[in-house]
């Protein structure tokens, strides 16, 4: 168990509105259920905050640990797990994802929805 | 082949314990690999559940293979009998 890497984990989480968990970047993505879940949040107009998981298999297995599930991408909005790919892209699919980020974000969410990275890294 | 028909046996048991009432239950192996699988599971267990809690009883049904690390993906499909 790392704990700093998890308390950076649970940070993003809990402040980000809606965080990604994916394998590569929204730039280059490197796994098709991740660019599924990215093309489903991208459909919604959510803002995205994405973390690879890539660069290092600590953060999937601390993440797993956080949210109970076991992978990835993995969906939060408001620091609450929305789910995985076949999640969101149901919920996209139905108008139900749009009515949640309203719900949580406000329904002006899409005026400033922008995509981001942010790496959980511990620095060496 | 007989690899992964047993996979798939296998993982269809153990969704076959853990909800012996559902109306529905089918494993597919996406890609003939026995590695990449769509799950769809319909029960009345699910009906008042979010879609998250949904999942979460089909992958912990599957956490012994899945943590194996034989399978690569699971899509699952779920849905309530209401």
């Amino acid at each position: 168990m790392n704990d700093e890497l998890r308390t950076r984990i649970k940070s993003v989480i809990d402040t980000e509105p809606v965080t990604l968990f994916m394998k590569g970047t929204p730039q280059f993505v490197m796994c098709g259920n991740s660019e599924r879940a990215l093309q489903a949040l991208r459909s919604a107009g959510a803002p995205v905050t994405a973390v690879d998981v890539l660069p290092d298999p600590e953060i999937r297995q601390e993440l797993s640990a956080v949210s109970g599930w076991p992978t990835i991408p993995q969906v939060f909005i408001n620091g609450e797990l929305v789910g995985g790919a076949d999640i969101v892209q149901e919920l996209a699919a139905t108008g139900e994802l749009e009515r949640k980020l309203g719900e949580s974000l406000g329904d002006a969410y899409r005026d400033e929805a922008e995509e981001r990275v942010v790496s959980v890294l511990v620095p060496a | 082949m007989a690899v992964v028909a047993t996979e798939t046996a296998e993982l269809e048991s153990l969704l076959r314990d853990a909800f012996p009432e559902a109306s529905e239950l089918r494993v597919t192996d996406r890609t003939g690999g026995g590695d990449h699988f769509l799950i769809e599971v319909t029960s009345a267990r699910f009906d008042d559940l979010s879609l998250v809690d949904q999942h979460r009883l089909v992958n912990d049904a599957l956490a012994a293979p899945f943590a194996s690390g034989r399978i690569h993906e699971m899509r699952i499909k779920t849905r309530g009998t209401t």
